[in-house]
This record gives structure tokens, sequence and C-alpha cells, in this order.
């Protein structure tokens, strides 16, 4: 899950890395109050979950209330790469002598975090590792012992000559760290962190995305969660507890298990269309399950066709072909539906399926095409 | 011969009285899997189905004498259940719990790495080696003992392809489901390596899928360390980037970890790559096929270099004849 900057930068203050005043505004008067308020000139920064903002003209310098109200107003009415700004973030601006980089990911390839620090801040950290890798330096950290302190002056020294900033840096390092460890992170980035010129220190940009898995034991941190930001269907379907992710094709496609909906969704393409989805009822599914993926494909005007694609195992058929009965009879589809079924109770998910009209084939192959053919009308 | 598990593998069930572990319970008995405790704290001294509940799993070590720890406790508390079993002295775990933090699964991945047991998953179907024993929870029917080697990221496309090398005739040495988690205990390289030493394996199928860069890694190891030939597949050629599909580890980020650079690397190691699940099979017997040529123009020569023991040369000529019979018949 993705949170927003100014969430994110309430995380850090709770872990006394620098962050400058500033507050949220949904309106161009509130975001001149807030001005007001800091007083001095202040920055009003979009709150969306895509990166790149600057360069959108997302980021603007307003040297009065009256500047961030106008800038404001012009920011929340903006789209960015196709998100709607609805969040403007007012913080005090910065007297930047220096920009670098300090992050911690996890990384599957050492199987341990890897803090990440680099003197070329305030650029993607991706293009920094595509053209001037020479300038990134990375830690492994061993899990079990955590960041040690020695390890967080090291990196300092890489960012800064002058060691008094060197260990203001080490300070942030070792609590982004254990920020990072704490809130179940996959990542915590700080890009930009500046110097001023009278020697401060300052979180200037704040991300943080958080594994699924560690969300059950931070509720705090759910309810951070921005819902005007998601994909509506997506939504749906997170509170129907169906993995779901949606695209722009025309093929509708209910499979159990992720890895058997992604082969299917490319079988599809394979054949020649574009799937509308990717839906995983999951493996105990029950009918309930399948009328929710069927309530939500089909409010898709794009679908022309609903594949469903099960091999049982610990999913019965008979749940999911229940499912199905119960979803032609109440949401009454206009487009058409085509079914694979094998695996446990295989025989008598046919013959439930019989009761609506549908015969279900074994074959994902012969699934996909009878699919693929139906949807052309 | 399999790998990881065979008829020696006495499994104790952590999480044996929940809804998934009773269930599960019975259909690995029921296939044949040595069974021989369960545990859940505070409810030892039941049983399930004739299987002795314990309170802790080093218990049902010393006095079952188990080997092998199957996890299907919920998410929050499976790390306590990993480290349990660890502690307790079980030289496999397979965890098919899902949700598992992946940052606790750094700590659990760095600490097991100084251990003797070895984990597969967490997020994983299990590990089964047909006819013999099935740890965890794919359906064991599917499944023909045989000489094929399956390792994959997925659950339900496993058996997917499983079902297709069983049609094909295609018997499997030993699947194992490596789970679909960011982090986990044993990744596609162990496995490799395992399947080139067991001599009942012939041909190994490799599912991936998007994310991270094990099958890369695993395209150079299979490039530089084997000689059983493998085949793969890999799952998300159509998934856009930055999402989640369903698994924790199946996740393009920042536009690394795609299905092109994946399929692409097998390419340059010259292993196939299937573009349907049911290609996998074709091409295992394709790969199969050419072991054979190989086999019995060796066989065909070896005669000739030891002529003194006339006994094998007689043997291993009648060998040579009958492959050369079942061959014209194709």
């Amino acid at each position: 899950m993705k949170i927003h900057e100014y969430q994110a930068k309430d995380i850090f203050k709770r872990y006394g890395i620098p962050v400058q005043p500033g507050e949220v505004a949904e309106s161009a008067e509130e975001a001149k109050n807030i001005a007001q308020r800091i007083g001095g000139p202040v920055m009003v920064k979009a709150q969306v979950h895509v990166g790149g903002r600057g360069k959108a003209g997302g980021i603007k310098y307003a040297k009065s209330p009256d500047d961030a109200y106008q800038y404001a107003q012009d920011i929340l009415g903006m789209e960015i790469k196709g998100i709607p700004v609805k969040k403007v973030l007012i913080t005090e601006a910065a007297d930047i002598s220096s920009e670098a980089y300090i992050g911690v990911i996890v990384d599957r390839k050492s199987k341990r975090p890897v803090v990440m620090v680099s003197p070329a801040g305030g650029i993607d950290i991706e293009e920094v590792a595509k053209k001037t890798p020479e300038k990134i330096f990375k830690l492994e950290v061993d899990p079990l012992l955590g960041l040690q302190t020695f390890q967080a002056r090291d990196l300092g020294v890489k960012l800064y000559p002058e060691f008094k900033t060197a260990m203001k840096a080490a300070d942030v390092i070792k609590k982004l760290y254990s920020a990072f460890m704490e809130n179940d992170c996959s990542l915590a980035e700080i890009n930009p962190f500046i110097t001023t010129p009278d020697g401060e220190v300052w979180a200037l940009d704040a991300k943080i995305n958080i594994d699924d898995s560690g969300l059950p034991r931070h509720p705090e941190i759910e309810d951070l969660r921005d819902k005007g930001a998601e994909d509506p269907s997506e939504l749906q379907a997170r509170e129907a507890d169906l993995s779901f992710v949606k695209l722009d094709g025309n093929i509708g496609c209910i499979v159990n298990g992720a890895g058997l909906a992604m082969a299917t969704m490319d079988l599809v393409k394979h054949f020649g269309q574009e799937p509308a989805n990717f839906l995983d009822i999951g493996g105990s599914s029950s009918p309930e399950k399948v009328l929710n993926a069927m309530r939500i494909i089909l409010k898709d005007p794009n679908v022309k066709a609903v594949l469903f694609n099960i091999f049982g195992g610990i999913t019965r058929c008979d749940d999911v072909a229940n499912g199905i009965v119960q979803a032609v009879k109440e949401l009454k589809p206009t487009v058409p539906i085509v079914v694979r079924l094998t695996g446990t109770n295989e025989d008598e998910a046919r013959k439930i399926l019989e009761e609506v009209n549908l015969t279900a084939t074994s074959s994902m192959v012969d699934v996909v095409k009878k699919a693929i053919e139906l949807s052309k009308g | 011969m399999s790998i990881l598990v065979d008829k020696n593998t006495r499994v104790v069930v952590q999480g044996i009285t929940g809804r998934d572990g009773s269930f599960h319970a019975r259909q690995m008995k029921l296939y044949g899997t040595k069974i021989v405790a369960g545990v859940t704290p505070g409810k030892g001294g039941e049983s399930v189905d004739g299987i002795p509940v314990f309170n802790s799993v080093k218990e049902a070590v010393e006095k079952e004498k188990a080997n092998t720890s199957v996890i299907y406790v919920p998410a929050k508390f499976a790390v306590d259940a990993i480290y349990e079993a660890t502690d307790a002295g079980v030289k496999l775990i397979v965890c098919i719990s899902e949700g598992v933090p992946a940052n606790d699964m750094l700590k659990v991945y760095n600490y097991l790495k100084n251990t003797e047991t070895r984990m597969v998953g967490p997020n994983s179907p299990g590990v089964i080696t047909p006819e013999v024993s099935k740890v965890g929870i794919m359906p064991g029917h599917i499944h023909k003992k045989g000489n094929v080697g399956v390792v994959s990221r997925s659950g339900t496309l496993t058996y997917e392809v499983v079902y297709h090398l069983t049609s094909n005739d295609l018997g499997q040495s030993t699947c194992i489901g490596i789970g679909g988690d960011q982090i986990i205990g044993t990744n596609f390289i162990d496995c490799l390596s395992m399947f080139e030493k067991d001599p009942q394996t012939k041909a190994v199928v490799l599912i991936g899928e998007i994310g991270g860069t094990d099958e890369e890694e695993a395209a150079q190891f299979i490039k530089k360390n084997m000689k059983k030939p493998v085949v793969a597949f890999v799952a998300g050629r159509t998934a856009p980037p930055g999402k989640r599909m369903g698994h924790a580890g199946a996740i393009i980020s920042g536009g690394s970890g795609t299905a092109k650079e994946k399929i692409e690397a097998f390419g340059k190691a010259k292993i196939k790559v299937a573009s349907t699940p049911a290609e996998v099979a074709t091409l295992i017997i394709n790969e199969l096929n050419k072991l054979k040529r190989k086999s019995t123009k060796k066989r065909e020569k070896k005669p000739d270099v030891k002529k003194v023991k006339k006994v094998v040369r007689n043997k291993a000529s009648a060998k040579s004849k009958k492959t050369k019979k079942t061959r014209k018949r194709r």
C-alpha cells in the first residue's frame, strides 16, 4: 500500500527525522490559511501516488499566502499521470545547499534490508543507478542485528565530507531504518535529503510503501489508505477479499490461484485478445465470492465475455458452479459466459451448471478460444 | 530416490486442530504420508483422526520422531511456528501459511541460514513425491510417479502443468511449490541443484512468474551447472507494472521483474520456454527423446569397448534393439 508524503512525514516525525512544519489542504482557501500560519514563503505540493510530480507542475514555490492560494487552486484542479489531485501539502520553503538520497528497501536478491545513500539526490534514484552507479552506496544489513551505529556513520561519511553533517545524516539513516522495520515498510525513502546554508538537515520529501502482509498489525496505517486514489472496482474487490487488478481488454477472467490467473490472461493474449482484468478468487472460494467477482467484472463496459478457469484442489468446483448459477440469476449478464472446470467435485459442478444452460469444458485452451470467439459477437 | 520428501518423511502438522490443518492432515494421511503428530498449543493429549496432538513441536519430535513440519497456522502465528520447528530440530519445514510479512521473513531467512533446517515457503502449496509422500495442499490424484522434477512459484498453475505431464504419461519425481512471496526459504537454484543430483530425476520443469530476478539467476545456474534438461514457463506476460498480481512476490517494480526479461534470460541460456502450460509437456517429451537418442548411441558404442564382459554386452545390445524397435514404431 502506498501512503502520501504528508502521512509518511507524520511517521518520520514520530521517529525524530527532521521534517519541516506543514499541513495538508483540500481547498485553496485552506492552503492560504496554512501559508499564513507558517509565515514566509511556502511550497505547495500535490499529494498523489505517482512519481514525477515536480515535472508535471505539481510542486510550486509560493512567496506569499496569496500565491499559495493561486497555486493550490491550479494544482487541486489538475491531473498527474491521469490521477486527479485532491490534496496539497503546504510546507515551509527551505534554502537548499545540497541534495542527497537516503532509502531503505527489501532486497529480494540478498534477502536482507538494504540501505542506499547517494550524494546525487533530488532526482529519480533509478536514473542515478543507470547513469552514475558509482554515486550510489549500498549496505546490506543483517536483519537479526539491525543497523549498527558504525554502519550508519560510514554511510553518513559517504554523503558529506564535513563530519558534523555526516553525523546528522547518520542519525537520520538509523531512524529511517527503525521506521522501515517497525512499520512493515517495503520502501522508505527520503529524496531529497537536504542541507541548508546554516547547517541544518531536512527530509524534504518522504515516500513510504507498506507491505500489504504487514497491514493487519498496523491498523493505524490501514486508516491512512486514500480510498479516493484507488480504482473503484479494485476497492470493491478488496472489500470482497478478492485479488483483482483492472486492465483494458475485453475478456473478463475469473480464476482460482494467482499463477493460473496470470497464465490465463497470457493465453488470452496468446490467441490475439486482451484480458480485462486479473482476478483470483482464492483457495477456499465460496459461492458468495464468485457472485462478487461477477458483480465487479460485469460493471466494466469493455467486457465482452467472461471466462472462468477453475482447477479444483481445495477450491471445490461445485462451490464455484453454485456461485455462477446464482450470479446468472441475480445479475442477468448480457455477455456470454464460458466455463472451464476440472478437479474436485467436477461432475457435480457440471450438473449444477445445467440449470442455467452452461456447459463446462475441461481444457484451458478451449475455454480461452471460445471466450474470444464469443466476444466478437 | 526423490528430493526433500520420501518414505522416511515423518510429518508433524502445526495447527492440526484448525480448519485447514485438520482437513489437510486427513488428506495427506489418506495419500499415504506418514503423519506422526500434530501440534496445537493447549490441545496436547487430544487426537485428530488418530493422529496424536502435542503442545509443542519438541514433544512431537521427541515422542514421534517427526523430522518434517508442515505449517497451517494463520499468518500472524506463522513466524513463531517456524522458529519453534527449527528449535525442535526438524530437517524440513513446509510453510503453507499466506500473508507472512516480508520484514519478518528477512529475519527468518537469515536465522535459518545458520541452522540445519530447510524451509520451503511461506505461501507454498507444499512438496509431493508422488505415490510416496505428500506434504502440503496439492490434489494428490493428478500426480504420478516418474522422472520429471517440478519446481514452481505457484499453486494452481503447477497443478495445471502437472495435469498435462501426467496426461502425457510423464510422471514426476518430486514437485515443489517454493511459494509466491518475495522472501522465501528455498529458491529455484536450491531445488535445481537437488534435482541435478537426484538419480530419479531425468528432466526438470521450472514454473516462474513476474517479480524479482530468481528466474534470471536460475537461468545462469542451469547454463553453468546442469546437465539435465530444463523446460521453463513464465506467467505474467500481460501483467502491468507496479501492480501486485495476487502473490506478494508477483510485482514488476521499477521496470524490472518482467516476464519478457525472464524469458529472454532463459533464451540466452538455451533453455526452452513453453508458451502455454500444455506445451510444457510437449517440450519435456522432446527433451527426453533427445536424451534417449543420446543414451542409445552410447549403449551401442559401449559393447565394442568392453568386449571382455560378454554377459553385459549381450544385455546391452538386447536393450538397444528394443529401443530401436520402439523408435521405428513412432
